[in-house]
Formats: structure tokens, sequence, C-alpha cells
């Protein structure tokens, strides 16, 4: 397997994104909340005139909030079912390449990392959790209701 | 018409490029099946067409390839070299005459027949075309510069011109934080502008008005209906809803279908239409609307209705659904079927719905652009198709407003009015922790958008502004506000599901400054903030009982003024509408007058320079005993007002504003409009009668004409008897005058004598007080 991955902090642990599922990887400076929404969106902000949907990972993990109170947070941005989201990392580090396919953690995960996980990758950077994008953007209610 | 020609040429036009190299693939190959269809699609698009406008030379042609062609499809004709040659020959010859027609030129001389009879199996091969037309293709063409985009391309310049706007606003910043520079900041200013303009332009190319797919439709009803002996009368609505030019596209021909379907199909001969107890004439009407976030088109036909029963049956036999399954079916979805496959429950297929496309491909064309398809239909009273296709990218106006410091855009469609909550009329009030505004006598929930979206507002709750809303399904609710802000064009884009999911919202929006804004649906704030709608109407309504009987609604006559003002005029006092020259209209004696007939009358609502050439219409307004005109530009509408007067605050033309059919119009005050202009014309036969001396021209030049001012008719010697006033100089020998006044006139101003009563003849006012008290006396 040759598929790109973008490494990404969240919540400190070190995951994979499938790089191909990425657009763009941004600064977010405005952040409009949107009020009401289910508590991992974050709020809106605009990118070239299209607005995102900014997602909070750790809230979607149900793992507390990021802190937007700085300011400036990196994200990456994905589309789905043509719209554009804007996931919140702490950090995004690097592309690498996947040495191996997805295989299943067989060890306990957190529930919030459990809805996510394709599975574990092997790099060259060592094994990492490659994150189901939609599953992140879905949120804990979805999956409570599916 | 020419619209439609055009439309037409257009798209002969792009089959016939289209169909370029099928038609040498089609020699080569003559049982090609693929290449027989689209040729056979052209012939059979040029002769429907064709039945519209009147070309009938192109009618017969394209007729008799579409015979041959049919046959050759239904295997009952092989085709074969002849053929081809002689279909292309029609082809060819169809090609010219459309470029005739764009031309608009006459269609090239020459006779079809030869070529209708190469058609026929067996016939012999063919003539050599006529070349009498190949010149008229070198003319140059006459039609509009126009070219076509792909709405791709319009999108890329469009998220362009967006990235351009962001940029600048950035540079904007940049700009500011640094220290300034004039000649720098001119030419941004002038940046500044062009982009907002090309963005301006930019938009709006891809918007279009739904009238130009209203436009059409009289006209092919009319020439369907004849066609069909039948009279239908088109009723079109709505047509300045905004939609976006590639949706206006695509409803295009499922609405024309419809339309078709519903003259064809749904409204009755009209001797049947007699016969049921209807009028002769059918009415088809066709309305757009906006709602939510979707744009409604109502296709709504006064016919014969579509009969359930009828589908079903048809249905079954077509194995569509089953026996146990129809039973199953409500009315509803008995007459859903008729958008399944290969139903129609037409018996014969006529010319008008032709061989073409069902409800099935009216339906899969609107899901396609996320739209909706609905039908209604009551027997025997007509059947109503409801298209609603949403409104994305569709431009909306709105209104933006505030909470806790954070924009958000309400549609304005769904806005009744604006009041304050500590307004004279508005009273806010709480229920058992509800919220309840009464507004003019009228009960209404009231929502705090605050407490909705869970926000903590620093504003006072008697210092918000309450917006009367009046969502889709058409119960009013008061939503509580920090701010109004602006009122705004937005284009709207859906949101992403997550935040659909609230029900809150309508969509996203982008502001001027590149930030985004949630745009609100009404309804879903009023189910979120748990507003019991039926309910509340029906209290609401007993709330209002006793109040709305003594509502004073003056009926009112609402035009426009020359300036272009919105104003509205009490229509007691409004005699009649005239229309005079522009030449009847001057300025005499310090005032614009107006001759009407014998009259000439004050006009007011104008100046001189208002007044320009051709015609002037005016009312003839009247009090009772006095007349004046009032010149406007157009009449707008009756309507009467409900809302309060806002009183000007000094006595003026205007008396005051209010909203009239929802928009504020200007309220001209009758009473002053006589008060002002009637003054000194007292109707003739309550004048007083002035005697001055006709020999004597310092009188008669300098003088009668201030007389007249005061109100006099001016007599001289012959008339002496009816006199109320003489006027003369001192020490002249009076006529014999029985029983009137004199005033007499000296040429000293100094008053050296005070014994005689006589005035200075330069002094205006004590000669007016020396007239009036005259005047006063007679009066008593």
């Amino acid at each position: 397997m040759n598929e790109l991955l973008l490494v990404v902090t969240i919540a400190g642990e070190r995951v994979a994104l499938p790089a191909a599922a990425v657009e763009s990887v941004v600064e977010l400076d405005t952040l409009i909340p949107v009020p009401r929404a289910a508590p991992h969106v974050a709020g809106l902000s605009a990118l070239r005139s299209r607005v995102l949907t900014v997602i909070d990972c750790m809230r979607s993990l149900e793992l507390g909030d990021t802190d937007c109170s700085d300011g400036i947070r990196e994200a990456a941005v994905v589309e789905l079912d043509g719209h554009h989201y804007a996931l919140i990392v702490d950090l995004v580090e690097d592309v690498v390449e996947a040495a191996s396919d997805p295989a299943p953690v067989r060890g306990a995960m957190g529930a919030g990392w459990e809805r996510v996980s394709q599975g574990m990758v092997e790099t060259e950077q060592g094994p990492l959790l490659l994150i189901d994008v939609a599953a992140l953007v879905a949120g804990v209610e979805a999956k409570a209701a599916a | 018409m020419d619209d439609l020609i055009a439309d037409f040429v257009a798209e002969c036009r792009e089959m016939l490029e289209a169909l370029g190299s099928e038609i040498v693939a089609w020699e080569v190959q003559p049982d090609d099946r693929a290449r027989l269809d689209s040729i056979f699609r052209f012939v059979h698009t040029v002769k429907g067409n064709c039945g519209f406008f009147e070309f009938p030379r192109l009618e017969a042609l394209s007729h008799a390839a579409e015979d041959a062609l049919a046959d050759c499809r239904a295997g009952r004709r092989v085709p074969d070299g002849a053929l081809v040659s002689a279909v292309l020959a029609v082809i060819d010859r169809i090609s010219e005459m459309v470029s005739a027609i764009e031309a608009g030129e006459d269609m090239p001389a020459g006779d079809d027949n030869h070529l209708i009879d190469a058609l026929a199996p067996g016939a012999e091969g063919m003539v050599a075309p006529v070349a009498a037309a190949a010149e008229a293709a070198t003319k140059a063409s006459a039609a509009p510069r126009t070219i076509r985009l792909s709405v791709e391309l319009l999108d890329r310049v469009m998220s362009t011109v967006s990235d351009m706007v962001l940029a600048r606003n950035e540079l904007a910043r940049r700009l500011r934080e640094s220290t300034s520079d004039v000649p720098v900041d001119g030419a941004f200013e002038r940046l500044s502008s062009i982009i907002a303009e090309m963005r301006d332009a930019i938009t709006r190319t891809r918007m279009q008005r739904i009238e130009n797919l209203f436009v059409g439709l009289p006209r092919m009803v009319r020439d369907l209906s004849a066609e069909l002996g039948k009279q239908v009368l088109v009723d079109i609505e709505g047509g300045d809803v905004e939609l976006d030019r590639e949706m206006i596209e695509m409803i295009r021909d499922p609405l024309t279908h419809i339309i078709r379907n519903a003259v064809d199909h749904g409204i009755e001969k009209p001797a049947d239409r007699l016969k049921a107890g209807k009028r002769e004439i059918g009415v088809l009407a066709v309305s757009a609307r906006q709602s939510g976030n979707q744009i409604l088109i109502d296709i709504q036909d006064d016919g014969r209705g579509i009969d359930g029963k009828k589908l079903v049956e048809k249905a079954i036999a077509n194995g569509v659904v089953t026996k146990d399954e129809a039973a199953q079916l409500s009315p509803r979805d008995q007459l859903a079927l008729i958008f399944e496959a290969g139903l129609s429950t037409a018996s014969e297929v006529t010319a008008i719905s032709g061989r073409g496309v069902g409800m099935d491909v009216v339906r899969s064309n609107v899901e396609r652009i996320g739209g909706i398809v609905e039908v209604d239909s009551k027997p025997g009273e007509g059947a109503r198709m409801t298209l609603r296709v949403p409104l994305t990218l569709t431009i909306i106006p709105a209104l933006t407003v505030s909470i806790a410091g954070q924009h958000f855009a309400i549609p304005r469609s769904a806005i009744e009015e604006i009041v304050r909550a500590n307004g004279e009329s508005v009273t806010l009030e709480h229920v058992g922790g509800a919220g309840v505004a009464t507004i003019r006598g009228r009960r209404v929930p009231e929502i705090s958008l605050a407490s909705v979206l869970g926000l903590d507002s620093q504003v006072d709750e008697q210092d918000r502004t309450l917006v009367v809303l009046r969502p889709a399904g058409g119960d009013v609710y008061a939503l509580s506000v920090d701010r109004i802000h602006d009122h705004e064009e937005l284009v709207v884009k859906p949101a992403a599901p997550a935040v659909m999911a609230t029900g809150l919202y309508a969509g996203t929006t982008l502001a001027d400054d590149g930030s985004p804004i949630l745009l609100f649906d009404p309804a879903g704030i009023a189910a979120v903030g748990g507003v019991k709608l039926e309910v509340q109407e029906r209290t609401a309504r007993i709330a209002e009982g006793p109040a709305s009987t003594i509502s004073k609604a003056t009926p009112v006559l609402l035009f426009r003024g020359l300036d272009g003002g919105r104003r509205a005029l009490r229509l007691a006092v409004v005699d009649r509408i005239e229309e005079v020259p522009a030449s009847a209209v001057g300025e005499t004696a310090g005032q614009l007058r107006v001759q009407l007939g014998e009259a000439i009358l004050p006009l007011a609502g104008a100046s001189a320079a208002d007044i320009g050439e051709g015609k002037v219409r005016l009312f003839r307004l009247n009090d009772g005993l006095h007349e004046i005109g009032y010149a406007f530009a157009e009449v707008i509408d009756f309507a009467t007002i409900e809302h309060d007067i806002i009183h000007a605050e000094r006595p003026g033309e205007i008396s005051g504003v209010s909203l009239v059919n929802n928009e504020p119009a200007e309220l001209v005050d009758a009473h002053w409009l006589f008060a002002n202009h009637t003054g000194a014309d007292a109707p003739k036969q309550e004048q007083l009668v002035c005697l001055i001396p006709d020999w004597d021209p310092w009188m008669q030049n300098m003088l009668r004409p201030l007389v007249e001012a005061a109100g006099y008719r001016v007599v001289d010697d012959a008339e002496n008897d009816k006199a109320d006033v003489v006027i003369a100089c001192l020490g002249e020998e009076l006529p014999d005058h029985a029983s009137h006044k004199t005033i007499w006139l000296r040429s000293e101003p100094d008053v050296a004598n005070t014994k005689d009563f006589s005035i200075y003849r330069y002094d205006r006012a004590g000669l007016l007080t020396a007239l009036k008290s005259v005047g006063g006396g007679r009066g008593k």
C-alpha cells in the first residue's frame, strides 16, 4: 500500500488521516459559533469564499474541548458530500507513506477513538491510527442515532 | 415570440452540429440503430417546434422525414442508400431554412416536393440539391451579440471574484495598520469599487428572474389550446422571483411538459366544460414564490383532474404495482403513480404530449436538481402540480440582526413587521414563563432569540426589537433580537448536515467582509422555540375580536408622485383623474395652475420643472367648494391604512407616514393643500366686486392685479351699480354711487393731513386691509 497519510496530532496523540481526503491545511482565524448545533461543531469559518464547518476533533472524540481562545488554530480541510469541513487539530506534522494495510487494533482504545478508527497502519514513523474522516465529522450524536 | 424563435434556432443549430458526424457515419452504415435514433430525434424536434411557429415548409419536410425514419425504426422498411441521401438532403434543406430564419430573411426559394418525394420507398435517386439558398449563409447574421458559456466557467469566475474580495479585505486591513499614504489609499479605493462592481455583475450573470421562463408560456398555451380546440387563460404570478440561471434551464423542460399535459389532458373542451357547469374558458395558473429555502412553482388548472383509480388500474395492468400494494395506496399515493414510468391516463397519445417524455422524466429531471414534484387533484375540479426546487445559490433579500454580538440573517419574505419592544402600541408580558407580545391589540407569542440560541444577551428585554415573522406555515410570532442591522441581498448556500440538524437554519452565506452568516429558517425557530402555532392563531383572534371592530381602515389611493415618492391620498377627496397636455399647465400668478376645460385650477404636487412634455396626469380634488389639481406619475393601487400613522413634525403637504401595503407611503394632507392653494380663489358667486376707473392706466395696470388677487372681481364704470367698493384717487370726482364704500388713494406717502382716510397708493398692506374690511363687512 502506498497510500499517503497526513500525520496530525489530536489530543496529544499522533494519528493519520488519508491524505487523499484532505484538500488543504489552513490556519483558521475567525470562528462564527453555530448556536444549538451539536457540540463538536465548533462553528463556521470561511476559506476562499466557501463556508467551512469547523469540527472540534477533541469534542468529537469526547476527549474534552479544544481551546480556541488564542485565536489561530490549525485545521485540515476535507470535503464530504459537497460540504467542506475544517478539522481542528493540535498540529499538522508530515505526510508519510503507508507501509501496510490497516489492521485492527487489538488493544482497548477510548470509546471516541474506537468510533473513528479505521485500523492501525505501519509507517516508517511507526504504527499510526488511521482515522475515518466521516466518522470524525459525524461526531457522537450521529453514532448514537445509528 | 422572437425569444422563442431564437431558442428554436439555437436548439436546431446545436443539434445540427452534433448531427454532423452522425450523418456521415449513418451514410456508411445505414442500419446503425443509434445513428438512426439521433437523426430521428432531430427531425422530430424540428417538427414539434414547427407546430408553434408558422413554418409550413419546414414542418412538411421534417414530417416526411420523420415518417420515413419511423418506418425504419419500426422495421417496416430497411434503410438504403437512396433513403439516406434523401434524408440528408432534407436535413441540408432544414439547415438552410434555419439559417434564413436566424437572419430574419425569407425562406430560400425552391420547391421541397422533390425532396419529400425522394423519401418515398422505391423513389429514384436524388435530384441535385437546389443551390438557390447557398448564398444566404454568407450574409451576416443579425442576431444579438451573445455567446454561450458553460456554467462551470461562470462558477469559476465567481469564486475567483469572491477570493479577490477576500484578498482586498486582507489588503485593506494591512493598509489600515501601516502608515497611511494618500495616493495608495486612493488607488486602493478605486480598486475596491471596481471589485465590488465586478462581483455584482458576475453574481447577476448567474441569476435570472423566473419571468424569463414564464414569458413564453402564454403563447405556448395559446397555440396549444387553439390546436386542441380549447380555450385556456393563463394567469402568471411571481415572475420577479430570482433563480439561478442553471436552475431555470433545468426546470424549463419539466415545466413545459406539465403545462402541455395540463392543457392537453386536464382542461376539457368548451362544450364539456359547460356540461360540467364550468366556464367555457379554462384557467391555468402558474405562480412562483419563495418559501423558506425553496422556490415553489405551482401549476394549477381547473380541468377534469386526475383520476387516481384509473391510474391504479393502469399501474396494475403495467405491473408497476401489485394488486395488494395497490389496495394499500392512499389517495395521495395513487396520484403519485402518475410519475411512474409508462403511465398515462390519456386514452390516446396526442400530437401534443407526443411520443416524447412522460411524467417520470419530469420527476427525474426535477429530482436531479434536488427538487420535488408534488401532485394534488380533485376529480372534476382540477389538478395542481407543485415544483419545489432548492434555493441553493439563489439570492434572497434578508435582514441581518444581531444577538449577543453575533450576526444572523432572517429571510425578508417571512418578516411581517418590525416593532420596538418598548414602543407605544407594544407590550411585552410573561405568562407562565412564555413571552407574549401584544402589538396593537394582537396577542403574539414572543420568542427570545437569545434563549432559543442559548446565548447571553446584554440588551435589556424592553430595549430589544421585535421582528414579527410569518413563516411559510402562516402563523405569526415575534422574535426578539438585540439589534436590527441591515437589509442585504445574500447568496445562500446549504449548510453542512450537522448545522442543518439543529432545525434552526436554512443555510449559510458570506457577508461582505467574508465572514460566514447563518440564515434562519423562521418556521424552524418557531418549532424549536416551542410556539404552538395553531392554538396561538385561534386565541389571538379572540384577543383581537373587540379591537378589530374599532380599527379604522381608511381607504386611500396609492400613487407615485412626479418626484417618485410613494404617496397616499384619502379616496374621498379625489373627484376624478384627468389627463391634460403639458401645455395646459403653466405658472401663472405666482403658482402652478392647470387648465381643465373652462376652469383653471391650482396645481399641487408638482413644480414647474417637473412638468415635462407630453401628458400630465392629475387628480381633481374637491372639498365641496373648491377644486384643485394634484399631479402624479402613476396610480399604484387602492389600499387602506391599517397601520399607525407617524405624523410629520411640521404641517405641510405631507401629514405623515404609514405602512400601506407593507411599504411606507407619505400621506398627503388634503386640508393643507386646500388651505394653501385655494386661499384667494373664492368661487365666483361669492366674489366681491370692485370698481376701478378704467381711464386710469396706473389703476388698471398696477392696482387691478392686486385687487383681483385679494379675491375681487374688477369692473369699470359701465357696471358701477354692482360694485361693493370703489377705489379712487384722492381729489377725483366720483361717479354717482349710492351705497358702497370708497377707498381713497393718495400719491404722497407722508401723512400731512390725517383728516381723510386715504391710503398711500403703494401701501400694499394698508390696501389689502382696507379691501378685507370691506369683504368682512359684507360677510356680516
